[in-house]
């Protein structure tokens, strides 16, 4: 979707001025944030692909200025919203409740080895979105390829800035999870993955790319179509 | 509805009555919060990229795997898993200096550098950086990349993880892996800045 999320070569969004120091975790809130992500993922309320679309759909004004962890709130509530799995009603009661008594403690429960062991084993394993496909990659290394000009309304991760731009492939990384499938709930439907690299002129025009600059950005083979292919390469 | 954002005390009640309701569906426990924090606050972080990046400095057939296939040599040294499944060393040269972001959102190889700083996640620095990647480095971070070093910038917009094998400082021949790690900054590892110097 052509949201604001998509913020590779905004202009005028202000200094990035990075602290010396900060914390992993900045209050607890972030905390438990950060943690909802991976019991929800264990739940069944996401994919990965469909919980950035719940981070795109957030309201652009919030998303520029929130906190980073609102924005997993926020899609928390869309997918819990959108699979019944959560009393959007219940949570503005609740919410009322500690913000009147911010010290009530939250509800009696018992330490689940389960969630435990699922924590441990979950960060070293990872998710990984790599899956097998019959289909054969359309490209090879040193093709010149254009990136799609679509703009879908849901999940894609065709970004502004590259839409219609030529660029080179220069590595295949075989098939993934197709986020313009998971990221919409339609599945995982596989598809090659290439690395393209493209120069800063063909992105920002010669006028106004900074010399010496190339940009590389993952495309999934839907994304491309062929413009040359190497010399010496067969047709 | 408000578009207004939301002050701390309000998000802190929102997430506490979500936590309330995911606690009462057993989906989360305190236990749970409490595990995942000790692992990115004291487990996973960029000592272990560290680590890596002094191994492929001293041993290079090591350096040879990582850079071959960096998610099996980070395997060797105790490196895997979530947000870094498939992940690429980009090795930095006299010609070529890498420099990663994620402009959709806030991709990050989390098992060798940990959990991303706010900035990196932040609008500021993934809107620019794609677009003016030498002047941010040096009016943000006083990194300062000569103008005949290619720059490159890695938009991780799929799940492969890039970051960057910086070069080795001058004068530390013969140093060992240890000491060497110890110059090996998180800055580095994402490209915004150098390892610290000798001397």
């Amino acid at each position: 979707m052509n949201g604001v999320f998509d913020l590779g070569g905004t202009d005028g969004i202000g200094p990035v001025d990075p602290p010396a120091e900060e914390p992993v975790f900045r209050a607890d809130w972030e905390k438990a944030a950060f943690t909802m992500f991976s019991a929800l993922f264990r739940a069944g309320w996401f994919g990965i692909d469909e919980f950035r679309h719940g981070v795109e759909k957030m309201d652009p004004a919030l998303y520029l200025k929130s906190p980073y962890y609102k924005h997993w709130i926020a899609s928390f509530e869309y997918h819990g919203k959108r699979t019944g799995k959560l009393d959007l009603a219940e949570l503005d009661r609740r919410t009322q409740y500690y913000l009147a008594n911010p010290d009530a403690p939250l509800p009696e429960h018992g330490p689940n080895q389960e969630l435990i062991d699922f924590a441990n084993a979950v960060v070293p394993s990872g998710a990984p979105a790599i899956r097998p496909t019959d289909k054969e990659p359309r490209f090879k290394i040193g093709d010149v390829v254009r990136m799609s000009s679509d703009v879908p309304f849901g999940h894609t991760r065709i970004a502004g800035y590259v839409r219609g731009k030529v660029g080179t492939v220069i590595s295949h990384h075989g098939s993934f999870v197709y986020p313009d499938s998971a990221g919409n709930g339609r599945g995982d439907d596989p598809q090659h993955l290439y690395t393209l690299q493209f120069d800063a002129t063909e992105l920002w025009g010669e006028q106004y790319a900074e010399p010496n600059v190339t940009t590389t950005f993952d495309a999934w083979d839907p994304y491309l179509t062929l413009v040359t292919a190497p010399e010496g390469a067969a047709v | 509805m408000s578009n207004r954002p939301k002050t701390s005390e309000e998000i802190t009640a929102r997430v506490k009555a979500l936590e309330s309701i995911l606690i009462e569906k057993g989906v989360v426990t305190t236990s749970m919060i409490d595990r995942f924090v000790e692992i990115y606050e004291h487990e996973v972080g960029p000592q272990l990229g560290a680590k890596i990046v002094a191994r492929a400095w001293t041993d290079p057939e090591y350096k040879a795997r990582l850079l071959a296939d960096a998610t099996e040599a980070c395997k060797e040294m105790g490196a895997s898993g979530l947000q870094g499944e498939d992940m690429v060393a980009l090795e930095d040269t006299d010609e070529v200096h890498h420099a990663i972001v994620c402009t959709l959102c806030s991709c990050y190889p989390w098992p060798v550098l940990g959990l991303p700083p706010n900035w990196y996640k932040d609008p500021q620095y993934r809107s620019r950086m794609i677009r003016e990647p030498r002047q941010l480095l040096e009016e943000e971070f006083g990194y300062k990349v000569p103008e005949h070093i290619e720059i490159r910038v890695w938009d991780s917009s799929s799940e492969m993880r890039y970051w960057v094998l910086p070069q080795r400082p001058a004068g530390t021949e013969g140093w060992s892996a240890e000491a060497l790690a110890e110059l090996v900054t998180r800055d580095s590892l994402i490209g915004v800045g150098p390892t610290k110097s000798v001397g």
